[in-house]
């Protein structure tokens, strides 16, 4: 239904819902999310804070926060074996393995009590098994791979001793060191310089085709992705508004949320304007607007988008879920 | 027009309970003390036992050392409810008055330790420099003996009775509060409308009384509470050891120690001066705990 | 790490020095002419002029301590006034109960205290959770002479399954050491649990919602780990604080749970010569005493090193 023909779904997530217990009960924070990553495929999840695209990605590996999130129905395969039904045990050999993610805030999330290099081999040595030896000259090899210089010797230092971008670098050097199938990393730059961001990319780039792994690249900047994705999931509000190949979507969007995304991209040699951003907020969860869930902020918006629009294909391998998708003009990326 | 406004009008006060910060004033600090509900249970119960205590002499039906040796060891009866000790006295009578002499020796401990150990953090935190490396240093010392041996050492030097174990206990916990002082009033010290008014040339004491003794109050008041707890205990291991109150006179300790001998015979003995100690001690605790938790606000708001 | 030693032992050993000062010091508490008042019950004058002779107590003060210290430096605590024994033979025989007692004490307070906040921490607001910040509330403040008392009552008088007094050397039988020593370790063990509970639960609950622990669980590691390692490490520091306090404090403890149990220990000999007045044997014990908390204190202060990599480094 979404993937491209060409390759073969490895992730697939189909209509999953996720609540989430606020002070007004159990609220749905991803209400029916759908879409895929194909083997050797990046593609970006892009949405402002808040559209539920962490939410998605820790749904994956059963990672919501205990007792206060939970996946109401849905599902998750990997490679065709569903990954929500997994026993806890069966899901820890999938973890850091099969399927790895690198978080956000590269500064909180290596662990500061113990050498990096630590606790790379530590990941290596719960998957592969094998020597204390082996699993240390593999964390070197993949702190080398990232492009940490002297790796053998900054493997025994400790977080604190890293700057932020090494930080990230020492991240995907532990989500690659097994050699998942897919790799998903959650706002991995947004916490870095922007000359640091765009090596980190590269890095990451650099590190799918060598691996062959499967990215997903959650991101709330389309500028992240046009640099180094194939293809496009757009959430809005805990739902999937639109999904198409990078280029498709840059040239002619199809949703009026993405043409907001797309004005408020930076661009080259924009610096230091002020950028358009869509005007209003995502709705709480516990206050969705009963149709679109865009409406409220849509200058496009009709009596008719107080029903809830369904996922429309609007071309081959293009989905918009805007009723107006056929008549509206949008304007594209430049 | 103005009949007629609904809902625009404001409700006369935000609801008081959920109001942010109702700054440093006494009612918004005892609000938060009285929500806490142990702690507000703990300070009713302690009340019960202070009241019961000093009121002993009228509640108590029997006299504290009336011995009725035929009718020793005897368990809860009509005549004396919680039973009798080795010779024949009544236990809950003197339960009652021991809980003079326990609360008071304790009392009288943390207030030696006050009177020492508040003036003197007063004094460092204040001058600072030499004088508050000195005292601070010698705090060190002091709290490298635990409690209980130091104060035996020193009734070892003056000979064991209540009053040498309390100075002793006072002595040897000075230095926490000395400490508390000594933290609070460097924050106060610090404050630029303080460092204003020192600059000015206003006279320390005045500026110690207005900024200081307010602010070093709070701290002050949680560790006293929770040093009652530990002087009582204290006290009470004491005379279990013979060093503190000394019999005839009956403390909760002294009666956990005679108790003790009779353990296999008439265990009860043991019991009730126990509940009565863990109660105290329990309530000072959660006593503590509540002052703690109402004033926090306020301490930590003297930090920046 | 040896940057640490050498910073944390240019504290201790001066400490060290002052310490045996004020122990010695204490004779000046002693009213009146120190001779007649040690010198026991209407003591004759020959018998308050050997104790004047013994202690020194014509020389001036500085020399008097002089004499002790360096007698200290080399070993020698001094004889006691009453018998034959030297201070440092009294001592020396009666550290292992003392030392056995403190340490399983601190075993249990150490296991059940970490334990039981790990717990509290990992399902807050739950049953668990309350079950244990009551237990914790309560073992605080139950004295531990009394629970002693009561453990007697129970498992040594009813139940008859653990010994109710005496000490056994580990040496000789290492079953009935331990068998002996269960009860009062107990009694001394749970007030520290108590505050150790507290303390790493308190700890643990800010840890466990750090990234890097949703990272340790993302690698697939199993939560047995995720929280024993991963989170436990960095929650240790204040943990430890609160262990270096309570040791202290334990090892006051032991002086009235070694008469309840009658264990021969230091607690005991410092006891029965505060009766017999026996000045230097007290002044022994003491300073011994007080070494023991400076090496704890030491010992924390080295292990934050451990735990916390930027201690060791800075
Ligand atoms: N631990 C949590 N407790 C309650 N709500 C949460 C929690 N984590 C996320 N949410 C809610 O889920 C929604 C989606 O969050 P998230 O997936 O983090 O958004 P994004 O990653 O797109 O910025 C938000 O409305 C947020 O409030
Ligand atoms: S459905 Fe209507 S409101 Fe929603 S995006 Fe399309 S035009 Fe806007
Ligand atoms: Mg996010």
């Amino acid at each position: 239904m979404s993937a491209p023909a060409t390759t073969s779904t490895l992730l697939g997530v189909s209509d999953l819902r996720v609540e989430f217990a606020t002070d007004h009960g159990w609220s749905t924070v991803v209400a029916g999310t759908t879409f895929s990553v194909g083997e050797h495929e990046i593609v970006g999840l892009v949405g402002e804070s808040g559209s539920g695209k962490t939410v998605t990605g820790l749904s994956v590996l059963g990672l919501l926060p205990r007792g206060v999130g939970r996946v109401a129905s849905g599902s998750v395969t990997l490679g065709g074996r569903d990954l929500l039904g997994l026993s806890e045990r069966e899901l820890r050999s999938v973890r850091g393995n099969e399927v790895a993610m690198v978080f956000q805030e590269p500064m909180t999330s290596l662990n500061p009590a113990f050498r990096i290099g630590d606790q790379i081999a530590e990941t290596v040595r719960l998957h592969r098994g094998g020597s204390r030896r082996a699993a240390r000259d593999r964390a070197v090899e993949v702190l080398d791979l990232v492009g940490i210089p002297h790796a053998r010797r900054r493997a025994d230092d400790y977080p604190h001793e890293f700057s932020g971008g090494m930080r990230q670098r020492a991240m995907i050097a532990m989500a690659v060191s097994c050699e998942p199938s897919l790799l998903i990393a959650d706002e991995p730059t947004t916490a870095l310089d922007v000359t640091i961001q765009a090596q980190v990319l590269e890095l990451l780039a650099s590190m799918q085709a060598e691996l062959g792994m499967s990215v997903l690249l959650v991101t709330h900047d389309l500028g992240v992705v046009a640099e180094v994705c194939e293809r496009v999931v757009v959430m809005y509000a805990g739902q999937v508004v639109e999904q198409a190949d990078v280029g498709e979507l840059f040239d002619h969007p199809r949703h009026p949320y993405t043409e907001g995304l797309l004005a408020a991209m930076p661009q080259l040699g924009s610096r230091g304007h002020r950028l358009p951003s869509i005007p209003g907020r995502t709705p709480e969860p516990w206050a969705m607007p009963p149709g679109c869930r865009f409406a409220p902020r849509c200058e496009y918006a009709l009596p008719a988008c107080e029903e809830p629009p369904p996922l429309l294909t609007t071309r081959p391998d293009h989905l918009s879920r805007c009723l107006r998708h056929d008549e509206l003009t949008l304007r594209g990326a430049r | 027009m103005t009949t007629t406004a609904p809902a625009a009008t404001p409700p006369p006060a935000a609801p008081p309970s959920s109001a942010p910060a109702p700054g440093p004033d006494r009612p918004g600090f005892w609000r938060r003390f009285r929500d806490n509900r142990p702690a507000f249970v703990a300070l009713v119960v302690l009340a019960v036992l202070v009241l019961a205590s000093l009121a002993a002499p009228l509640i108590a039906p029997y006299a504290p050392e009336a011995i009725d040796v035929p009718r020793r060891l005897s368990l809860s009866t009509p005549d004396h409810w919680l039973g009798t000790d080795s010779l024949g006295r009544d236990t809950f009578t003197r339960l009652l008055y021991a809980g003079r002499v326990s609360l008071m020796a304790a009392a009288l401990a943390v207030a030696i330790a006050t009177a020492v150990g508040v003036p003197l953090g007063l004094l460092a935190g204040y001058v600072g420099g030499k004088v508050d490396w000195l005292l601070g240093r010698a705090g060190d010392v002091l709290m490298t003996f635990p409690a209980i041996i130091l104060a035996i050492a020193i009734i070892a030097a003056t000979g064991p009775g209540l009053q040498n174990a309390m100075v002793a206990l006072g002595i040897v916990y000075a230095p926490r509060l000395f400490r508390v002082t000594r933290a609070a009033t460097l924050q106060v010290r610090a404050e630029t409308y303080v460092e204003a008014s020192i600059s000015i040339g206003t006279p320390a004491w005045k500026i110690i009384a207005r900024r200081v003794l307010p602010n070093v109050a709070s701290p002050v008041l949680v560790q006293v509470s929770v040093m009652l707890a530990a002087a009582l205990l204290a006290e009470a291991a004491l005379s279990l050891l013979g060093l503190g109150v000394v019999p005839p006179t009956a403390s909760w300790g002294v009666m956990l120690g005679s108790g003790f001998k009779e353990i296999r015979s008439t265990p009860l003995l043991v019991f009730w001066p126990g509940v009565a100690i863990a109660v105290a001690t329990l309530s000072f605790n959660l006593i503590g705990d509540g002052l703690r938790d109402a004033l926090g606000r306020r301490i930590r708001k003297a930090a920046p | 790490m040896l940057g640490l030693l050498a910073r944390r032992l240019a504290f201790t050993v001066p400490m060290l020095v002052v310490v045996s000062f004020c122990v010695f010091s204490l004779i000046v508490l002693v009213p009146g002419d120190p001779a007649v008042a040690l010198a026991g019950e209407n003591p004759d004058p020959e018998q308050i002029a050997a104790v004047r002779e013994r202690l020194g107590l014509d020389d001036p003060f500085l020399v008097q301590f002089w004499h002790w210290f360096s007698g200290v430096l080399q070993g020698d605590l001094g004889q006691s006034l009453f018998s034959s024994q030297s201070v440092a033979a009294a001592v020396f025989s009666r550290l292992p109960a003392t030392l056995s007692l403190a340490l399983l004490s601190l075993a249990v307070a150490l296991v059940l205290g970490v334990a039981v906040g790990v717990l509290a921490a990992m399902r807050p607001g739950t049953w668990i959770d309350r079950v244990a910040t009551f237990a914790a509330s309560l073992g605080v403040a139950v004295p531990y002479f009394w629970v002693g008392m009561i453990l007697v009552l129970l498992f040594a008088i009813n139940l008859t399954i653990f010994p109710a007094v005496g000490y056994v050397p580990l040496t000789e039988n290492p079953l009935q050491w331990f068998l002996h020593l269960f009860l009062p370790a107990t009694a001394l063990g749970l007030a520290p649990a108590a505050v150790i509970a507290r303390q790493t639960r308190a700890g643990m609950t800010g840890v466990l919602r750090e990234d890097y622990v949703r990272t340790a669980t993302a690698k697939g590691l199993p939560p047995a780990r995720v929280v024993g390692q991963h989170a436990l490490k960095n929650a240790a520091v204040p943990v430890v604080t609160a262990f270096g306090l309570e040791a202290s404090r334990l090892i006051g403890g032991t002086v009235v749970i070694e008469q309840l149990f009658a264990l021969p220990g230091l607690g005991n000999l410092a006891y029965t010569s505060v009766f017999a007045r026996d000045f230097p044997m007290v002044q022994g014990v003491l300073l011994v005493v007080a070494a023991l908390v400076l090496l704890i204190n030491l010992l924390v202060d080295l292990s934050y090193g451990y735990f916390n990599p930027r201690i060791r480094q800075s």
